[in-house]
C-alpha cells in the first residue's frame, strides 16, 4: 500500500535512532516532559519536540536547546507508555544538529567536541581538565565560583592535567577514522 | 569468582579512591579482578551526541580488548556510565546487524574483532549483590556501621534503561539498600535514590546543574542522613565536588558527605580510612563517620498499638516483589 | 449413485471484493464445462435474496440437485445457502462452498493467477459435491435451568430477567454477599444517584425470588456437558453458620473481639470483624466466619459468637458442601479487579500516606464507609484543602494495560464533584484525554468545569514527597508536563487520588478454561463477535456479560446482563436446538473395542457400549473435529460430510484443474 505520510522529517528522525520507529505512536501524553529533570529549563519539553517533528518543523527542532539539556537519565525512556526510546532520539537530534550546524549556542556541542578531542588524541579522557578548558572558554567568570573546588581537587590529588595515553593509540585512530568514514556513507 | 575489570577514566585519578576501595574489598571477598588490557575511554555521553558509528566503535574496542581474557566472560565496571555504554553497545550490536557490520569493519581497521554476546557485562553493585551475596558480605563485617544514617543513591544509568539483568525496578531499586543494611548502617528511605545527578549539566547550564544537585542533597538532609552512598564517579563528582558551588548559588549551607559504597564496605570490614581513601572527598566525611558505633538518639518510638481514639485509616502494605 | 447428478455452480462477485481481482465471468463460463454441471452462473451478490432465488429456481425448474457456491467463507454464509436448498426441497447437505474471497481475491493481486486459483477451487467443490450424502440435522432438548456465575450488577440483572420469565436460576457468588463492586460505590455518575439505593432492591429481589437458588461463598469446580445439558459441580464453602437457624440479627458481629483490615469490601481503608457480613444490606444476610483469622480456629479458644448467638446458629464443625446441578445455559458475569497502583512506584501509593486509590476514595466518600462519608486524609481527621485526581493510572500504558479502562474519566469527574461538594477543596484533574462519550456524560464534564475544577492535560510523571521549595514543604507534589501550557510544573497538594484502571480478574484464565471459553490477549473473556454477538462465546450455551468481557460502566453492564438473558431465553424458548449433522460414526462391524478413541476425543463424546464391546459416538456431544478418525487403528470411525471419498474427490477435482492449466500452458508455448 502506498502511504502519503506528511512529514519526511519524522521519517528521517525515526529511522536514525535505534528503535525510533515507535516515535510515530506518541500520544503526546507528556510523561517524558514531566519526568525530565532538566525539563523546566528546556526551550521545548521532549513532548513538544515530538509534536514539532510531526509538524515538519525541522529548523525549530534542530535549533532548540532541548536535546543539549538532556542529561541521559533515561526517565522518559522507561516511563513512556508507548515505549518510545526518547533518550536515543535526543542523541539523534544532537547528531543531526551538529551535522547541520543548526544549534547556535556552541556551548553544549563544544563540550562534547572538546571531550572527544582528548579521547581521540590520548584514548582516555579526564573530565576535570576538560571542565577547566570549557569554563575558561565559555564562562570565565563562572570559573571563580568553583575555584575552591578546583583547588580542593588539586590538593587532594584528584585532578589530572593530561589524560593517560593508551598503548594502542594508532590502532584506535584507525578504528575511529574508519568509523567516521562509514558513518558519513550511511 | 573471576572477573575482567574495566575501571574507566574517572577511576584513574578523580575517583582513585573508588578504584582502590573496589580492589581492596574485592580481594577480601575472594574476587579476582583482571584489568582489561590497554582499555580506552567509553566516550561517556558525549561521543554518541556527535557520531554514532564512531561512538560504538570506541566502546567496541574495549569489548574486543576485554574478550582477550578468555578465562572469564564476566566483565565488571564500577562506573555507571561505562557500564551502561559497554552493555548498550553489546546489545545494540547483537540486535542491529546492519549497524553492527559497520562497527565490525571499523574494528577490523585496528586489527580487532568482537562477537556480540561474548561478554556478560555487569555493574560492580550487581556483582556484589548477586555473586557475593548479602550473607557472605555480612559475614565479613567486623565494624558494623551502626548509628550511621546513610542515603543510598543509585543514580540513573545503573537502573535505567532495562539493560540491567538483576531484576531491579528502574524507579525503586533495593540492592544497595540491602547491602548497606547488611553492613549494619541505618538506611534512609531515600525518595530520590534513582534521580539524576545532572551529569555534565554544570558545564552546559550551571543553574540547571546546581538545581539537580540541590534536590538530591536537600532531600538527604531533610531525612537527617549523615552521608550519601554512591556508586558512580559522575554522581560523586557532582554531589561532592560541586556542593560548595551549589551552596553558594542557593545561599544554602549543606554539608553532606558523599562516599562510594565500596568505601563503606571496606570500613565495615575493618579496613582503615586511609586504605579506603577517606579524605579525598571535598565535603569532609570524617565527622559523619565518627558517628559509627554511637548510640542513636532514641527516636520517638512509634506507639505499637494505636490509641483508642486514633482515627487513622489503614495504609496499603508495600508491594512484595517476586 | 443411482440418480443422475445435476450440479449448479454460482460464482459471486461480492461487489468488487471478488470481481475486482478474479475474472468471475470467465470462472462461470469455464465451470460450465465441468462434469455433471448443468448450470453455471455469476451474480453480483449471491447471498442477496435475488441470488438465493436464482439457486432455488434452478433447483425447481432445471432439476439441479447439487449446488456449489463460490463466494466468501462458509463461516459467513454456509447456513444461508443450506437454507435456500431446504426451501427448494433439497437436502441442505447437497451443498459445497468454495471460498474465493478470503482464500483468493483478498490474498492474490495477479488477476490471471487469481482466476486460475478460483477455477481450481470451484473444480474441487464440483468434484466433491457429487459424493455428498443426504444428512438429517440433529436436535437436542434444552434444560431450562440457567447457571449465573458472579452476582455483580450484570449477573443480578441477568438473573432477574430469566427468573421473572419463569425459569430457574442458580446463582454462584464467591463473596459472602452478592452486589459486586457496585455495592461499594458511593454515588454513581452521571446522575449521582446513590449506588446502594438503586442496587439493594435488585439484590433483595434476587435473594427472595422463588425462581432463584442463591449460593454465595461458593465457587464452580467443574463443568461437564454441552449446550442444553450442562452438569455443574459447585463447592459451597463452610460459613460456620447454620443458615437455617441464623436470623441475621448481627449479635455475633457485635460480640466478636477481633477486628481485621477489610481488603475486599472496604478496599483496605476500613476494618471488619472476623465473623462478618461485608455490609449491613448484604444478601443473603447471614454472616461467614473468616477461618484463617478466627481466634478459635487459630488457638482453640474464644467462641464469643457461639456464646452470644440467640439461635445457636454458629457451627464450628461445618464442612464444605459439594453439589451438582443440571442447567442448559451458563452466563459468566465475574467482573473485574482494580489495577494495583503499587506497581507504579513513582506514584508513591503504599509509600506516601495521602495517596489514595479510587476504591479507597469511594469508601471514604460513602456514608456507610469507615469515615461515615467524610473525605479526610490518612490521619482520619484532617480535611484536605487541595486534591489531585490522576486519570489513566495503569491504563493506556504498554508497561501495564494497553487498553483504555473506559470508566475512569467519568469516575474522576465524579470524584472532582464530590470533593468540591463535600470539602470545598481546590481540585486538580490530571488527564491525557477526556473521554465522555455517553448520554449526559459530557454535560457532567461541563458541570465539573463550572464548579471550578482545574484541568491539566498531561500524564502525571511522578508524585513526590521530596520538597524543593518552601511552598512544597509538607505537601505531596505532582510533577507533570502541563502540555497545553507547554511547561513542566510541580503542583503541591494535600491529597492525591489515583484513578486506577479495571483489570481482568486475577483468575480469569483459569475460569475461562473451566468453562471452555477463551480470553483475548489482555485476558478479558472473548466474545463470539465484538459487534454482532457481543454476549455469546465460541462455546454454545456459555454467555458473558458485564466487565468480565471488557471495561464498561454500570449502564452498559446492565444492558449486557439483559442481553445475555435474552439470548438464553431465546434458546430456552426453542425447547430443542439443532446441531450440525457432520458428526463421527463408528462402524460396529469393524470396531475391535480397543478404546483408543475414547481418550482422544477432546469433547468426551465417545462412550463404550459394554454389552456390545464397541465404541459409540454421542452425536449431541461430537463437534466433528475428526480427531478420533485419525486415532482409530482399524479405520472404523468416519466423519459424516468429511468421508474419505468426499475428500479424495475434492483433491482430484483440484488436481485435474491444475493439470488442465499446465496443458494449456504447454500448448501456448
Ligand atoms: C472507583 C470506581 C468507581 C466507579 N463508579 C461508577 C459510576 O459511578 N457509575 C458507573 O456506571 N460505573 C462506575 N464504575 C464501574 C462499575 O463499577 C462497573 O461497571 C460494574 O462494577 C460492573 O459490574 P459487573 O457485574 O460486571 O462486575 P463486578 O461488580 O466486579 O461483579 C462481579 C461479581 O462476580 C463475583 N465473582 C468474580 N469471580 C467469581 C467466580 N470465579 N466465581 C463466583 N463469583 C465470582 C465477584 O465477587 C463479584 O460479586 C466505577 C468503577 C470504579 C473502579
Ligand atoms: S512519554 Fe512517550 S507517548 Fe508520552 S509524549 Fe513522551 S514520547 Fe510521547
Ligand atoms: S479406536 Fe476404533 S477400534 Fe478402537 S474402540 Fe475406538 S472405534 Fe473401536
Amino acid at each position: 500500500m502506498e502511504h502519503n505520510h506528511a512529514s519526511s522529517f519524522m521519517d528521517e528522525v525515526s529511522s536514525s535512532a535505534p528503535g525510533g520507529e515507535a516515535l510515530r505512536t506518541c500520544i503526546q501524553c507528556g510523561t517524558c516532559g514531566g519526568s525530565c529533570p532538566s525539563g523546566p529549563d528546556m526551550q521545548h519539553t521532549p513532548r513538544q519536540i515530538f509534536a514539532l517533528i510531526r509538524a515538519g518543523e525541522r529548523d525549530v527542532v534542530l535549533k532548540s536547546n532541548t536535546p543539549w539539556y538532556c542529561v541521559s537519565c533515561y526517565y522518559c525512556t522507561v516511563r513512556c507508555p508507548k515505549e518510545i526510546p526518547v533518550t536515543e532520539i535526543m542523541y539523534t537530534l544532537k547528531r543531526m544538529a551538529v551535522r547541520d550546524k543548526a544549534f547556535d549556542d556552541s556551548k553544549a556541542p563544544d563540550f562534547s567536541k572538546v571531550f572527544i578531542r582528548w579521547v581521540e588524541e590520548f584514548g582516555r579522557s579526564f573530565e576535570l581538565g576538560l571542565m577547566g578548558v570549557h569554563m575558561i572558554r565559555h564562562n570565565p567568570f563562572g570559573a571563580f565560583k568553583i575555584m575552591d573546588m578546583a583547588v580542593g581537587m588539586v590538593t587532594k590529588g584528584r585532578m589530572a592535567f593530561t589524560p593517560t595515553r593508551i598503548k594502542g593509540l594508532d590502532g584506535l585512530k584507525r578504528i575511529l577514522a574508519k568509523a567516521k568514514e562509514l558513518e558519513a556513507q550511511a | 569468582m573471576n572477573y575482567t575489570y574495566f575501571p574507566g577514566c574517572s577511576l584513574e585519578k578523580n575517583a582513585a579512591c573508588y578504584d582502590a576501595s573496589t580492589r581492596a574489598v574485592a580481594a577480601q571477598l575472594g574476587m579476582q579482578l583482571t584489568e582489561v588490557e590497554d582499555w580506552n575511554c567509553c566516550g561517556a555521553t558525549e561521543y554518541v551526541s556527535l557520531n554514532l558509528t564512531a561512538a560504538y566503535s570506541l566502546i567496541a574496542r574495549n569489548l574486543a580488548q576485554a574478550s582477550k581474557n578468555t578465562s572469564t566472560h564476566e566483565l565488571v565496571a564500577p562506573c555507571s556510565a561505562c557500564y551502561l555504554n559497554l552493555r548498550k553497545c553489546d546489545k545494540v550490536l547483537g540486535q542491529d546487524p546492519k549497524f553492527a557490520g559497520r562497527v565490525v569493519q571499523a574494528l577490523a581497521a585496528g586489527g580487532l574483532s568482537y562477537k556480540p554476546g561474548t561478554l556478560h557485562i555487569r555493574h560492580l553493585l550487581d556483582v556484589l549483590y548477586q555473586d557475593v551475596g548479602l550473607e557472605a558480605l555480612a559475614a565479613k563485617v567486623t565494624k558494623p556501621l551502626r548509628g550511621l544514617r546513610v542515603a543510598p543513591y543509585y543514580g540513573c544509568m545503573i537502573v535505567r534503561p532495562e539493560f540491567h539483568d538483576g531484576g531491579e525496578d528502574p524507579e525503586a531499586p533495593t540492592s544497595l539498600d540491602e547491602i548497606l543494611k547488611a553492613l549494619g548502617a541505618d538506611v534512609v528511605d531515600y525518595p530520590l535514590k534513582a534521580a539524576c545527578c545532572g551529569g555534565h549539566m554544570t558545564q552546559i547550564s550551571e543553574a540547571t546543574g546546581f538545581d539537580m544537585i540541590h534536590r538530591l542533597v536537600k532531600s538527604a538532609a531533610d531525612l537527617n542522613a549523615d552521608l550519601i552512598a554512591t556508586l558512580c564517579p559522575m554522581c560523586q563528582l557532582n554531589l561532592d565536588g560541586f556542593q560548595g558551588a551549589m551552596n553558594r548559588h542557593f545561599g544554602s549551607h549543606f554539608h553532606m558527605p558523599v562516599l562510594y559504597f565500596t568505601q563503606l564496605i571496606g570500613l565495615a570490614m575493618g579496613m582503615s580510612m586511609r586504605e579506603m581513601g577517606i579524605g579525598e572527598e571535598i565535603v569532609d566525611a570524617r565527622a559523619a563517620l565518627s558517628r559509627i558505633g554511637s548510640e542513636m538518639a532514641a527516636e520517638a518510638a512509634e506507639p505499637k498499638r494505636p490509641r483508642k481514639d486514633d482515627k487513622a485509616l489503614p495504609m496499603p502494605a508495600p508491594l512484595k516483589r517476586a | 449413485m443411482t440418480e443422475e447428478i445435476r450440479i449448479g455452480v454460482y460464482i459471486c462477485h461480492c461487489g468488487s471484493n471478488i470481481a475486482g481481482t478474479v475474472d468471475v465471468e470467465e470462472v462461470a463460463r469455464w465451470a460450465g464445462h465441468l462434469t455433471n454441471v448443468i448450470s453455471s452462473r455469476d451474480y453480483k451478490f449471491m447471498c442477496s435474496s435475488l441470488g438465493q432465488e436464482m439457486i432455488e429456481k434452478d433447483i425447481k425448474e432445471k432439476g439441479v440437485n447439487r449446488v456449489v457456491v463460490a463466494s466468501c467463507t462458509p463461516h459467513l454464509h454456509e447456513l444461508t445457502y443450506r437454507n435456500a436448498l431446504a426451501r427448494a426441497g433439497l437436502n441442505p447437505y447437497f451443498f459445497e462452498m468454495a471460498n474465493i474471497r478470503e482464500q483468493v481475491s483478498w490474498v492474490t493481486t495477479d488477476r490471471v493467477e487469481a482466476t486460475k486459483k478460483a477455477e481450481a477451487l470451484v473444480a474441487a467443490a464440483v468434484s466433491r459435491v457429487a459424493w455428498h450424502e443426504a444428512l438429517e440435522p440433529l436436535f437436542v432438548p434444552i434444560d431450562p435451568n440457567v447457571l449465573i456465575v458472579g452476582g455483580g450488577v450484570a449477573g443480578i440483572q441477568a438473573a432477574l430477567e430469566i427468573a421473572d420469565a419463569g425459569n430457574h436460576v442458580y446463582m454462584v457468588e464467591r463473596e459472602p454477599s452478592i452486589g459486586g463492586h457496585m455495592a461499594q460505590l458511593d454515588k454513581t455518575f452521571p446522575t449521582l444517584d446513590c449506588s446502594a439505593c438503586i442496587l439493594t432492591p435488585k439484590m433483595f429481589n434476587v435473594g427472595n425470588h422463588k425462581n432463584v437458588t442463591l449460593m454465595t461463598w461458593s465457587e464452580v469446580e467443574k463443568v461437564d456437558g454441552y449446550i442444553g445439558n450442562f452438569t455443574v459441580t459447585i463447592r459451597k464453602r463452610a460459613r460456620y453458620v447454620d443458615t437455617g437457624l441464623c436470623t441475621g440479627c448481627g449479635v455475633c458481629e457485635e460480640k466478636c473481639p477481633k477486628k481485621v483490615v477489610d481488603d475486599v469490601f472496604e478496599a483496605g481503608v476500613g476494618h471488619r470483624k472476623v465473623v462478618y457480613r461485608p455490609f449491613p444490606q448484604a444478601v443473603p444476610n447471614y454472616p461467614v466466619i473468616d477461618r484463617p483469622n478466627c481466634t478459635f480456629f487459630q488457638k482453640g479458644t474464644c467462641k464469643a459468637c457461639e456464646k452470644f448467638c440467640p439461635t445457636g446458629a454458629i457451627k464450628f464443625d461445618q464442612q464444605d458442601e459439594v453439589l451438582t446441578v443440571k442447567v442448559g445455559n451458563i452466563i459468566l458475569a465475574t467482573g473485574w479487579d482494580l489495577f494495583d497502583a503499587r506497581r507504579i512506584p513513582q506514584y508513591g501509593y503504599g509509600r506516601i500516606r495521602n495517596v489514595f486509590s479510587s476504591m479507597e476514595f469511594e469508601r471514604l466518600s460513602n456514608a456507610a464507609g469507615p469515615t461515615g462519608g467524610k473525605i479526610v486524609m490518612r490521619d482520619g481527621v484532617s480535611v484536605p484543602k487541595s486534591v489531585g485526581i490522576i486519570h489513566c493510572v495503569g491504563s493506556r500504558d504498554k508497561h501495564y494495560n494497553n487498553y483504555c479502562s473506559a470508566i475512569c474519566c467519568m469516575q474522576s469527574l465524579k470524584f472532582a464533584h464530590l470533593v468540591h461538594e463535600k470539602t470545598g477543596a481546590q481540585v486538580h484533574n490530571f488527564y491525557i484525554d477526556i473521554r465522555t462519550p455517553a448520554k449526559a456524560y459530557d454535560e457532567f464534564y461541563q458541570r465539573v468545569l463550572d464548579e471550578g475544577t482545574i484541568f491539566i492535560r498531561g500524564k502525571v510523571a511522578e508524585i513526590s514527597d521530596s520538597p524543593r521549595t518552601a511552598e512544597e514543604e509538607g505537601k505531596i507534589i505532582v510533577q507533570v508536563d502541563d502540555s497545553l501550557a507547554g511547561r513542566q510544573r510541580r503542583i503541591p497538594l494535600d491529597m492525591v487520588v489515583l484513578s486506577a484502571g479495571l483489570e481482568p480478574r486475577h483468575d480469569a484464565k483459569e475460569v475461562a478454561i473451566k468453562f471452555g471459553i477463551s480470553c483475548s490477549a489482555d485476558r478479558w473473556f472473548m466474545e463470539k463477535h465484538p459487534k454482532l454477538d457481543p454476549v455469546a462465546t465460541m462455546t454454545d450455551g456459555v454467555f458473558v456479560a458485564g466487565v468480565c468481557v471488557g471495561p464498561k460502566d454500570i449502564p452498559a453492564s446492565v444492558a449486557q446482563g439483559s442481553a445475555a438473558a435474552a439470548r438464553v431465553l431465546s434458546i430456552i424458548g426453542q425447547k430443542e436446538i439443532q446441531i450440525d449433522a457432520a458428526t463421527a460414526i463408528v462402524n460396529e462391524e469393524s470396531c475391535v473395542g480397543c478404546k483408543e478413541c475414547i481418550p482422544s476425543c477432546p469433547y468426551q463424546a465417545i462412550e463404550f457400549l459394554e454389552d456390545k464391546r464397541k465404541a459409540y459416538v454421542r452425536e449431541a456431544l461430537c463437534k466433528g473435529c475428526g480427531t478420533c478418525v485419525g486415532t482409530c487403528l482399524s479405520k472404523s470411525i468416519s466423519l459424516r460430510h468429511f468421508t474419505d471419498d468426499q475428500l479424495v474427490a475434492e483433491m482430484i477435482g483440484a488436481m485435474t484443474a491444475m493439470k488442465m492449466f499446465e496443458q494449456a500452458q504447454t500448448e501456448v508455448a
